[in-house]
């Protein structure tokens, strides 16, 4: 038998007295394409740091085709083949998508033939990017390509993806899917992080389950459930979700009618009479590959941008044409999809990152009342279980669904007559993604009305009680989510008409 | 072979954000040790004179705190600004404008002089400085200019316009010539707290301008919608605070500040308009705010240390004969060494194999 590509043994790493990776062994075979399956904490992604060279391991061996190996930085890594395609993206917003993967090609600096590369392999894995667009001009799924694209440049021989079907739509999720197995079958190691139980059971060989920081198991997800999955990965069942009937009556709560807007920039999209009609008491949901308009209709619904007074309608009257200190006023609140720099500002304090939309009852006289903020920010902490060191904790310091948990439980304080989610649980774990759907049912079931611009059609069928799908600054009718099929759904979002 | 490499730190170290400057001060004093030893004299000596001697007298002890009021209060305009992410590098030009702008009432009063001419003057100072930065201000909010490259520029030309003003309209008719203006009556000045020393009321303004400024970046809403603009813009636009008054609001504050600094100076030690009106308050202060760490109570810190700085040069230049650029050369070597230590913050240097 041939010694695998990759082998981590016994594994350890201590952030103070913290065991972020305890002991933890695990290999992937040439070919094989493993998954590595844990909640958010679990040390993932500390691991796959250290394969990548990023931090270095205090204790453990790794092997590589069998000779133990040092991988001191990501440059060693990039030597023996590894590559690594980040969750979060590190790309240069003002330089295109060319210049962005020629910083990672070793080489003569040849735009024009690396464009004509770039273009070629995105058309073979049918993820179509025009080399010569500023990366700033992309949305988070086209971000995504052109971070996969940049790893597929040196040949890797193993390949780490970190939740990277997360921003797909079904169909790019399948091509995803037939260009990682041909990678694989060109001998290619393929390390998959996901929590998405059906994805890694349809593409994974072998599984490598982390709770703790410890290995719990190891499983062949092709004949293993995704309940049994889940229960390694969480430790214990995960409660299903609650989905009351909606009660949507009355008046419409917010609406958009024809709602059209020009492209902001050369790269921006145009949305085309956007129309749709929200009661309190139902969830929205709006459902498509961004890049066809979301960010557009996000800062238009909030306010960020303004349009003709009567293309938004907020309780009966027209709100177009105002900003988004007079919109939050009238009770719509916004969860945008950047968390960190956005809904946060990275190195404020939690209390202080609450007052940015809160400071309704916080400020007397123009002074700030620090210890109601305090305060506000413990019971949003304790309301939606944010596990944070407590008010003081800057939002940086956070992992990605513990702050999405602070910033969603944060809006609902506000008792909002709107609230408006742009990817609520893109990146979170089960545990935590469940939790914020709970919430967002219970609160629309309080009477809010919500909307939830979405890629993930695991979430929106989920969430919504009607969908629609945005494709090229065209939003479809909305239909009830019971009466959709996910094939169609997926159609519309490609832009065939079904 | 091993050699020195820089590695990020896990975690900030936040001593060492105090540390920063006692390091940067005593490398500033190794460094112009050097210095003095290189021009022939005995850097012991020369410090004594420099640090020591200005402290001894109560002359002294006075000129200290006179030298510091203006660093201090510019330098806390400058930091109010920053939070906002706008660099008002015009301080000098804001400072020179609000001198011109006060000495306007000063001079047109002549022999009647009402009691509210003070109050009026520094209005009129502070209104100056403002009006400077409002230029800046309506650039960047309408234009999206570079406020460095416009407020720097400003202070050329305020310095132009105060060179006309003292050789032409404002020019004292009795002065021989002299690029200054004529003296201003006693009461468009602060009386000094004593025959002996020149230390005058205007102190009073720039300590109470500290705890202000602690309230306005620390407790206050409007500090707070800075700060998050500053680091934050998308956040800030997603909640909604407009950063065109963020921005007017850092530029006005400081240039009023500025503004201000340069009434108490015209108001007080000198008693008149002169062309030198500025030792260079308006760039040394960016100093200040640095060594200070942008917190008021390391500015005030910040604003002694620079005005001994000053002190130390002139008595250093009266006793050994060493050059005025002496105490250029202390700032400059301050500012190089802080920004240099600073990178211990956030980094560590260590020894790795190769």
């Amino acid at each position: 038998m041939t010694s695998p590509r990759l082998e981590l043994r016994s594994i350890s790493k201590l952030y103070g007295s913290f065991r972020a990776n305890d002991g933890i062994s695990l290999s992937v075979a040439p070919g094989e394409i493993h998954a590595l399956l844990g909640e958010n904490g679990a040390g993932k992604s500390t691991l796959m740091k250290i394969v990548d060279g990023a931090i270095a391991a205090d204790d453990g061996e790794i092997l590589w085709d069998g000779q133990p190996v040092d991988i001191a930085n990501p440059a060693a890594a990039r030597r023996l083949g590894i590559e690594m395609v980040h969750q979060h993206f590190a790309l240069f917003e003002t330089a295109t998508v060319a210049e962005n993967i020629a910083l990672a090609v070793s080489g003569k600096y040849d735009l024009k033939a690396l464009s004509t590369r770039i273009a070629d392999l995105s058309r073979r894995y049918g993820m179509p990017l025009d080399p010569a667009r500023p990366v700033r001009d992309l949305s988070v799924g086209e971000r995504q390509r052109v971070e996969i694209l940049r790893s597929l440049m040196g040949a890797p021989k193993l390949l780490i993806l970190d939740e990277p079907t997360a921003v797909l739509a079904p169909d790019a999720i399948g091509k995803l899917f037939d260009m990682l197995r041909r990678l694989a079958a060109d001998g290619c190691g393929i390390l998959f992080v996901s929590h998405k139980l059906e994805e890694i059971r349809a593409l994974c060989h072998g599984a490598t389950i982390l709770r703790g920081g410890k290995v719990v198991g190891h499983a062949d997800p092709r004949d293993t459930s995704a309940a049994e999955l889940a229960r390694m990965m969480v430790g214990a069942a995960p409660p299903a979700l609650s989905h009351p009937a909606a009660i949507a009556e009355g008046k419409p709560r917010f609406e958009a009618i024809g709602l059209s807007a020009p492209a902001e920039g050369p790269f921006g999209a145009v949305l085309e009479s956007v129309s749709f009609s929200l009661k309190g008491g139902e969830i929205l949901g709006i459902a498509g590959v961004s890049g066809n308009g979301q960010g557009e209709l996000l800062a238009l619904l909030g306010g960020e941008r303004r349009s003709a007074s009567d293309m938004v309608w907020l309780d009966g009257e027209p709100v177009g044409h105002l900003g988004v200190a007079s919109r939050r006023a009238r009770g719509l609140a916004l969860v945008p999809e950047e968390r960190l720099g956005r809904a946060t500002a990275p190195d404020l304090s939690l209390a202080d990152n609450l007052l940015l939309t809160s400071h309704g009852g916080l400020v007397r006289g123009g002074l700030i009342e620090r210890g109601k903020c305090a305060d506000s920010a413990a019971e949003v902490i304790a309301r939606l279980s944010v596990a944070c060191s407590g008010p003081a904790a800057l939002a940086r310091s956070l992992s990605g669904g513990n702050l999405q948990k602070f910033i969603v439980g944060r809006e609902m304080a506000l008792a909002p007559r709107v609230l408006i989610l742009s990817q609520p649980t893109w990146g979170v774990d089960i545990a935590a993604a469940l939790f914020i759907r709970q919430s967002l049912i219970d609160l629309s079931r309080a009477g809010a009305a919500i909307l939830v611009i979405s890629e993930d059609l695991d979430e929106l069928f989920e969430l919504s009680d009607r969908i629609a799908v945005l494709h090229r600054g065209h939003l479809s009718k909305a239909e009830p989510a019971t009466a959709l099929d996910r094939g169609r759904v997926g159609l519309l979002m490609g832009g065939s008409a079904a | 072979m091993k050699r020195l490499v820089l590695e990020r730190r896990a975690a900030p170290l936040a001593w060492m954000r105090l540390g920063a400057p006692l390091l940067a001060v005593a490398l500033t004093l190794l460094a112009a040790g050097l210095l003095v030893r290189l021009l022939g004299r005995d850097p012991w000596e020369t410090f004594t004179i420099f640090f020591v001697t200005p402290l001894s007298t109560l002359y002294g002890l006075s000129e200290w705190l006179l030298r510091a009021s203006p660093l201090i209060l510019i330098g806390l305009g400058f930091t109010v600004a920053l939070r906002a992410n706008v660099w008002n590098i015009g301080a000098e030009g804001m400072f020179v404008v609000g001198a011109v702008a006060a000495t306007v009432p000063a001079l047109a009063f002549g022999d009647d002089h009402p009691v509210w001419l003070l109050p009026l003057m520094m209005l009129a100072g502070t209104l100056g400085g403002m009006a400077w930065a409002a230029i800046p201000a309506f650039l960047k909010t309408r234009a999206n200019v570079n406020e460095i490259l416009v407020t720097l520029m400003m202070n050329y030309v305020a310095g132009l316009l105060l060179s006309y003003l003292v050789n032409g309209p404002l020019r004292d008719p009795a002065g021989f010539n002299y690029p200054q203006s004529a003296p201003f009556d006693a009461s468009a000045q602060f009386a000094p707290f004593g025959d002996a020393v020149r230390l005058n009321g205007s102190i009073l303004i720039t300590l109470a301008a500290l705890p202000l400024t602690w309230l306005l970046l620390e407790r206050s809403f409007l500090g707070y919608r800075m700060t998050v603009s500053g680091a934050a813009p998308a956040a800030a636009r997603y909640a909604g605070f407009g950063q065109a008054g963020l921005v007017w609001a850092g530029l006005l504050i400081s240039g009023g500040a500025s503004g201000l600094a340069g009434m108490m100076e015209v108001a007080g030690p000198l008693g008149q308009l002169p062309l030198s009106v500025s030792p260079g308050y308006g760039f040394a202060a960016i100093i200040v705010a640095f060594v200070g760490r942008l917190k008021p109570l390391g500015i005030g810190l910040g604003g002694l240390l620079l005005s001994l700085l000053y002190l130390g040069g002139e008595a250093a230049q009266m006793s050994l004969g060493l050059p005025t650029a002496m105490t250029r050369i202390f700032q400059g070597a301050l500012l190089f060494f802080l920004l240099g230590a600073d990178i211990l913050i956030t980094h560590r240097l260590r020894w790795r194999d190769r």
